[in-house]
């Protein structure tokens, strides 16, 4: 006798509710929309053009005047962490787009043919994720020289097993079940199937997956640019200037605080608001609610 | 004294009330039953006993063991009791032992635990008690892993660690729902062996009538977590004077008043399978050989006649499934033909099987699992709709699913709503409907009613017959319930290993088995009125 | 099990085969010329021509990949086009630094994460869990290098406990080495290590509510002995699955965490490497880092059989 107590409807109101009751997912979208909306108002304005440099203000420690203080050129700590964050986001963000765009369509399709399609995709797995994307940027870099956009390129390579791999987990879970039975008893093709009952079924899955993978494509790009294989100066980026700030840690330690600060928010944020979102649509936690 | 005593138990999980003022007590060496639908918290009585209710619970009341005060009792005490004194076996054998331990470690690690006994003397006992649970060493050594044994096998190892330590209190939840009818006889018949021998009280918590009848001496029915009426099996089901006793009772006999559908003995076959055979590729002995195939379903032929009904009998594993699926052009035959209204469906082309499938429909088992929980009953019911020929516009799909749900009993505003929003019996009204919105010819039906309560199913069987009156649709119902069988078919197929052994009119079949594997199915079957008979003779 | 053991070692195999293509095959796209890198630019090209065809670049690609996949067999990597000495030489005294750092940062690693996870599920919901994954989200989000450099800046700046970079080798004494080894260490394992933590919790409490611990439970046995006896082993798939893929990070993350600390390993070895155009060299241990990745995973594979019996009689 099935004892699974049917859920009660809920409506959207009831839902966002339940998302604001959500201690990790409300901290998270904070942190995030922070972060995102620094990089967009970097766009229009910042504290100090960082453009220009001044010599007059070098190495400057936080005061009014440079919340985050100056570097070695007299830039603006703060302008440069929000012009990082723009690019942050951008790599981060079409990095994912690469992975979900090329893994999601592959996992769904190996899940829904099975036999060696499927085979031939785990194998392909197997394969790219022996490179971690460290590795991978530095076979691009060795060949076509250092930039941004071979950062995401290797970034984004990585991230396509890692959709493709939740994508076809997800969906081998889903395809066993009886509304999809009856899905192929009213005639639908597999294509159908996945777009109709598929992936409906499965984002919440990469939804959570998507902002871990946003999280460690950031973390990913400050790597790159710190090893100096990723964005190139004089473009601001958090990774970079983590390495600038290196030498001079003795005497401007705040050069090295605040990027880092910024890249452990940014990631921090993000998490926090994967697992929110976790929390929320698992069924177990919302029956408990 | 009684060995246990509840009285006034209470149990809220946050501010729902599971459990209300329940009274119950066992006598020593006594069989109580405990009955009740779903949700009458008949599991939960038996957690709050264990003392492993969730964390979430809070109980109030007395259960007394023994004379000790479990709602009292340390959790120190608690592990001393549990497995010791009061052991437990649950319901589903499959997810029930650890994956990862073999099966003498299972038995003999509570053995250990509480006698401290050394691990040689240990292994000497829990051979005995696997021995004498139909476990012997010589076919089942204690190094086998749980997923080496069937399911039938793995609650014989449960039985075997809930009674190796000859606890006084013996708590079974729902221990043979999950398997079929002959499996369900065995267990019950070792059960009640192993209640006699070692002088155990037994707590039997099932939802199925006849299966406590056979095995207790006295009842307690439950609903809505509270107890409805409680005292001698054989009296209090035989005079049913409680009228929720008296529904559960008629209704789990329930027959549907079917006028049986005038069906021509000299139509042509609405259905024909002849030689069906399906292989699936097998274990693998090593890389380079050749998987050896399993014969799932094995040169199978049968007809059916236009609006006939027709039951297909069997136990689980026998390949009934596989054989509807084939029907039903979701899975691939190996070899022989399936025609349907005289087009083959073995070697079309699935365009070409769009007139077919419009034909036939399918309803599954789990009321749960069979609705994508992200649409909306209307896109639900008027899935099959694809299949049509002609595009329909959003009103006429509309008054085509009302009118479907209409017949189903349910009402043209529930087509706005959520799957969730229906209770099990209307969800498999849906089911229905979904299946008749195409004004099929056949309608496959996987074990409809057995995951429903017994009211519900009685509904959902006069829904079936009432359709097939109607609308004179062909049934196959797969079933290992032969209650079912009786109910709601004229023809009936017994299936074993694969293969049809007998087939023949369902009460001539039923009456009169003539195979081995009938005999089984039939003599086996948990029969409310025979069982009471039995107890009532016993008795005197 | 053989079966098992057998299709696992054939997939890793030919894993490693179409790998070494990729990586083959992606530097042989690279513009310039070896043979004329190596020479300098006065060279005549005379000169060049005898240099290619004394490294073999006159050959077809597929003859030259065999030569390089069986140079790869024997450990014979070929010559650095700038140092000029056999590629194996420059790895194997890299190696003496990288692979105990990757080694020590695992073990630190797991030997945190594995008791910190049991830890937290065992106190489920309580104050002491939520603390710990608190400390544990953090550190997932806290960037290894960054970490790496408030070590420094703490231990040996202000503290002058341990050496702020640089690598005395092992020839002066293991004490010294392994000082200088400390810090890159931690700051590669504590970002793995709060990873780990969260996985073997969140296993443990899957674990948990499977229905096999309420048999346990009701056989007597109390929720620690259930933890320790029913639900690790149970939980260490999902475990020892992360630990495969953190190796992989690991070795990556030496290459980063070396530049932090002016280490004289492979991921210093590499930047110098690219910086030089030395390809032979960076082709070699990207290639020598991908095996290590597959071969680890290859382990990993094989653990679960060992854990889990239900792989050794299935295929």
């Amino acid at each position: 006798m099935s004892d699974a107590m049917p859920q009660k409807p809920e409506t959207l109101a009831e839902l966002i509710g339940r998302a604001l009751a959500n201690r990790s997912f409300v901290i998270g979208l904070a942190i995030t929309l922070l972060i995102a909306a620094m990089a967009l108002v970097s766009f229009f304005w910042t504290p100090y053009d960082v453009t220009r440099l001044i010599v007059a203000d070098r190495m400057q420690p936080p005061s009014w005047k440079h919340w985050f203080g100056t570097d070695h050129f007299g830039r603006d700590v703060l302008s440069m962490i929000m012009i990082g964050a723009r690019n942050s986001i951008a790599v981060a963000f079409v990095a994912v787009g690469i992975g979900m765009g090329v893994g999601v369509p592959l996992g769904c399709w190996a899940a829904a043919r099975g036999g060696w399609i499927d085979e031939m995709l785990m194998r392909f797995n197997d394969l790219v994720f022996a490179f971690p994307a460290l590795l991978s940027a530095v076979m691009i870099t060795a060949v076509f020289g250092p930039s941004a956009i071979n950062a995401i390129i290797a970034i984004g390579i990585f991230n396509v097993p890692v959709f493709a791999r939740v994508a076809r987990a997800g969906a081998l879970s889903i395809w066993p079940r009886e509304y999809i039975l009856a899905a192929r008893a009213a005639g639908k093709g597999p294509s159908r199937i996945t777009l109709e009952h598929v992936l409906p079924n499965i984002a919440n899955l990469l939804l959570v997956q998507g902002t871990i993978q946003f999280a460690l494509g950031i973390l990913a790009e400050a790597g790159l640019s710190y090893v100096g294989l990723g964005t190139q100066p004089p473009m601001a980026s958090w990774g970079r200037m983590l390495f600038d700030a290196q030498t001079l840690m003795m005497v401007a330690p705040w050069l090295a605080l605040f990027p880092g600060c910024a890249i452990l928010l940014a990631v921090l944020g993000l998490n926090l608001l994967g697992d929110g979102i976790a929390d929320i649509f698992d069924p177990r936690t919302r029956r408990r609610a | 004294m009684s060995l246990l005593k509840i009285d006034k138990l209470s149990l809220k999980i946050g501010r729902l009330p599971v459990l209300r003022d329940i009274d119950l007590s066992i006598e020593a060496g006594e069989v109580m039953g405990l009955v009740g639908e779903s949700g009458s918290g008949k599991s939960m009585t038996a957690l709050a006993i264990m003392q492993l209710a969730p964390l979430s619970a809070r109980t109030s009341g007395r259960i007394t063991f023994d004379g000790i005060d479990i709602l009292g009792a340390s959790e120190q005490q608690m592990c001393a009791l549990r497995g010791d004194d009061i052991g437990m076996v649950f319901q589903e054998p499959m997810t029930a032992l650890n994956p990862v331990k073999s099966i003498g470690a299972q038995v003999s690690e509570g053995i250990r635990w509480h006698t401290r006994a050394s691990r040689a003397e240990a292994e000497e006992r829990t051979r005995q008690i696997l021995d004498r649970v139909g476990l012997p060493e010589q076919k089942f050594p204690l190094s086998r892993y749980p997923h080496e044994l069937s399911g039938g096998q793995r609650q014989r190892v449960a039985i075997a660690i809930a009674c190796a330590l000859k606890p006084k209190l013996l708590i079974a939840d729902e221990p043979t729902t999950a398997l079929d009818v002959v499996l369900q006889a065995q267990i019950l018949d070792l059960l009640k062996e192993l209640v006699r021998e070692n002088r155990m009280s037994l707590l039997f918590i099932s939802h199925d009538l006849a299966v406590v009848t056979e095995i207790a001496d006295r009842v307690t029915i439950m609903r809505q977590g509270a107890v409805m009426e409680s005292g001698d099996t054989a009296r209090t089901l035989s005079e049913a004077v409680h009228p929720y006793t008296r529904q559960l009772a008629l209704a789990s006999t329930h027959v549907p008043a079917r006028v049986r559908p005038t069906v021509e003995p000299d139509a042509a076959n609405l259905l024909e399978v002849s030689g069906l055979t399906r292989d699936y590729p097998g274990r693998r002995g090593s890389l380079f050989s050749r998987p050896e195939s399993v014969r799932a379903v094995d040169n199978v032929s049968l007809t059916m006649k236009p609006g006939a009904s027709v039951a297909l009998v069997g136990r689980s594993g026998c390949g009934k499934s596989t054989l509807a699926r084939m029907i039903l052009a979701l899975d691939k035959a190996t070899a022989g033909t399936i025609r349907f209204r005289d087009q083959d469906l073995t070697h079309a082309a699935e365009a070409e099987m769009r007139r077919a499938r419009r034909n036939m429909q399918v309803v599954f088992q789990d009321p749960y699992g069979s609705f994508d929980p992200r649409h909306t009953v209307e896109r639900l019911v008027a899935e099959p709709l694809f299949l049509l020929d002609r595009k329909i516009d959003r009103k006429e799909r509309r008054d085509m699913v009302g009118r479907a749900l209409h017949e189903v009993g349910l009402s043209r505003a529930d087509m706005e709503k959520y799957p969730h929003e229906f209770s099990g019996g209307q969800r498999q009204r849906l089911s229905i409907a979904r299946a008749i919105i195409t004004r099929p010819k056949l309608v496959v039906a996987d074990e409809p009613v057995s995951a429903l309560d017994v009211s519900i199913r009685a509904q959902v069987l006069d829904l079936f017959a009432e359709l097939n009156q109607k609308l004179g649709i062909a049934y196959l119902f797969i079933t290992h319930d032969l209650t079912v069988a009786r109910a709601i078919t004229d023809d009936v197929l017994v299936m074993h290993e694969g293969r049809i052994v007998e087939r023949g009119k369902t009460s001539d079949v039923l009456d009169h088995p003539q195979t081995e594997a009938a005999k089984a199915l039939v003599s086996a079957a948990p029969d409310l009125h025979r069982a009471i008979a039995r107890r009532l003779q016993e008795q005197g | 099990m053989t079966a098992y053991l057998l299709k696992r070692l054939l997939i890793g195999a030919a894993t490693l085969v179409v790998a070494s293509l990729v990586v083959f095959l992606m530097l042989e796209v690279v513009p310039g010329d070896p043979a004329r890198l190596m020479l300098g630019m006065s060279a005549s090209d005379a000169q060049v021509e005898l240099l290619r065809d004394q490294m073999g670049l006159n050959q077809p690609l597929i003859v030259r990949y065999l030569d390089w996949a069986r140079g790869l067999l024997s450990l014979d990597f070929g010559k650095s086009y700038t140092y000029s000495v056999p590629v194996i030489d420059l790895i194997r005294e890299r190696l003496v630094v990288s692979l105990p750092l990757a080694l020590i940062a695992l073990a630190l690693s797991t030997l945190i994460a594995i008791p910190v996870g049991l830890f937290a599920a065992a106190r489920r919901g309580k104050a002491a869990d939520t603390a710990a994954m608190a400390v544990a989200q953090v550190g997932v989000a806290m960037p290894n290098f960054w970490f790496a450099l408030l070590l420094v800046y703490v231990f040996a700046v202000w503290l002058r406990l341990v050496p702020a970079g640089g690598f005395p080798g092992w020839g002066n004494g293991v004490w010294p080495a392994l000082k200088a080894l400390i810090l890159p260490a931690f700051a590669l394992a504590l970002p793995q290590a709060a990873i780990l933590s969260r996985v073997t919790r969140a296993a443990l409490i899957e674990v948990l509510g499977e229905d096999y611990i309420r048999t346990a439970r009701a056989k007597g046995m109390p929720q620690r002995a259930v933890l320790w006896r029913h639900a690790l082993r149970n939980a260490m798939i999902p475990v020892l699955t992360i630990m495969g893929l953190q190796f992989a990070f690991l070795l990556a993350g030496t290459i980063i965490i070396e530049n932090v600390f002016y280490l004289p390993g492979l991921g210093r070895l590499i930047f110098q490497a690219i910086t030089q155009r030395d390809l032979i060299v960076v082709e070699s241990v990207v290639m020598l880092l991908v095996a290590t990745v597959i071969v680890v995973n290859l382990l990993v594979d094989l653990s679960y059989a060992l854990v889990d019996p239900r792989l050794r009689t299935r295929q």
